[in-house]
């Protein structure tokens, strides 16, 4: 028998026939269980989000089923291996595409710092050219690492306000990459 | 056409040019010989037309700072019918680093030595589109050159301070 577990409704006022609570907390809880992952998969880290979607694992379970393959329509970028500064300018315009609400995580060394690359050609992290919600350590990261840094974005998402982007901290934080 | 030995092919070679070309031994067996950038497109010409040097397999360069002559470019060529490969050295001052194109000779010889512009600053005299082929095209350095440092600058979390030094 599969044991189905329904996720904890946010606290609220409960009485006979009506429920109300916040709405930020309400749209987070709505997007945490949906988040649509572009995943930009560059060398092995990439390896292990394969293994991290496939069937051992599945991070469909974590309401993250259907990739996107499209900026446009997802809302969490993966960058999972080493960027070179060729790829830069490339991984900066998939970012500006992606509409906001918008998460970033940063999987593995290479990706946060440059990892054993450190060379010329490698951007030292992609905090460089965009902002990082969570960083995810390892070389590359177990599954297991990968999907603990999924549920850190889920409870990212879970606590923001619903309107993110009008945050002056957020606002500032864009403005110091050069994103508007 | 039968196989060749790198005496004999060293001896053409003198025949022909004399001492405007000297050996620089044959490590592994590879005849390595340099020669002058005057005379370099005479020699690979020579190699490719009368001894059937029809394959170039690489052209890079090696920086050594010390010398009075820094630049090397080193040219790797094979002939497929002798069974015999050949390296060919020219250096060059390190405030003229210029030398004719191989492109007349071998079309491969395009991106390779575009490349070794890109990484050591050759100037390939007479290249068709001599611009960066593998570096971000906004690079200002040449980074194989010795005095540009291997390591990204923006690196910060190898910073001492993080070792307590």
């Amino acid at each position: 028998m599969s044991d189905i577990q329904i996720v904890e409704a946010p606290p609220g006022v409960e009485g006979s026939g009506f429920f109300a609570t916040k709405l930020d907390e309400a749209v987070g809880l709505a997007r945490s269980y949906s988040l649509w992952p572009l995943p930009f998969a560059t060398s092995c880290c990439g390896i292990e989000f394969m293994a991290t979607m496939g069937s051992h694992y599945d991070l469909s379970r974590f309401g993250a089923e259907r990739l996107s393959f499209s900026p446009r329509q997802a809302d969490l970028l993966m960058v999972m291996g080493t960027i070179a500064k060729k790829m830069a300018p490339v991984l900066r315009q998939v970012y500006l595409q992606m509409a906001e609400p918008r998460w970033v995580m940063a999987v593995g060394a290479c990706a946060s710092s440059g990892g054993i690359f450190d060379t010329y050609s490698v951007l030292q992290g992609i905090d460089e050219i965009i902002p990082v919600d969570v960083y995810v350590p390892g070389c590359p990261p177990r599954p297991e690492a990968i999907i603990d840094g999924f549920m850190n974005i889920q409870k990212l998402v879970q606590t923001e306000s619903g309107r993110r982007r009008e945050d002056p901290k957020y606002q500032e934080l864009l403005a110091k990459y050069g994103i508007l | 056409m039968g196989k060749i030995s790198n005496e004999e092919l060293l001896q053409n070679l003198v025949d022909k040019f004399g001492d405007k070309i000297s050996q620089l031994g044959d490590p592994y067996g590879l005849l390595t010989i340099e020669t002058t950038r005057e005379e370099l497109i005479s020699v690979l010409s020579y190699l490719k037309t009368e001894q059937q040097f029809i394959h170039l397999t690489d052209i890079t360069a090696i920086h050594y700072p010390e010398l009075a002559k820094p630049f090397g470019v080193i040219y790797h060529i094979h002939s497929l019918a002798k069974g015999i490969r050949i390296r060919v050295k020219v250096f060059l001052a390190a405030d003229d680093v210029h030398i004719p194109t191989a492109v007349e000779l071998w079309d491969g010889a395009n991106w390779m030595e575009r490349e070794t512009y890109d990484f050591f600053g050759v100037i390939f005299d007479g290249h068709p589109d001599l611009r960066r082929i593998l570096n971000v095209d906004d690079m200002t350095v040449f980074p194989m050159r010795r005095e540009f440092p291997l390591e990204d600058p923006n690196r910060i979390d190898k910073k001492d301070y993080f070792f307590g030094r």
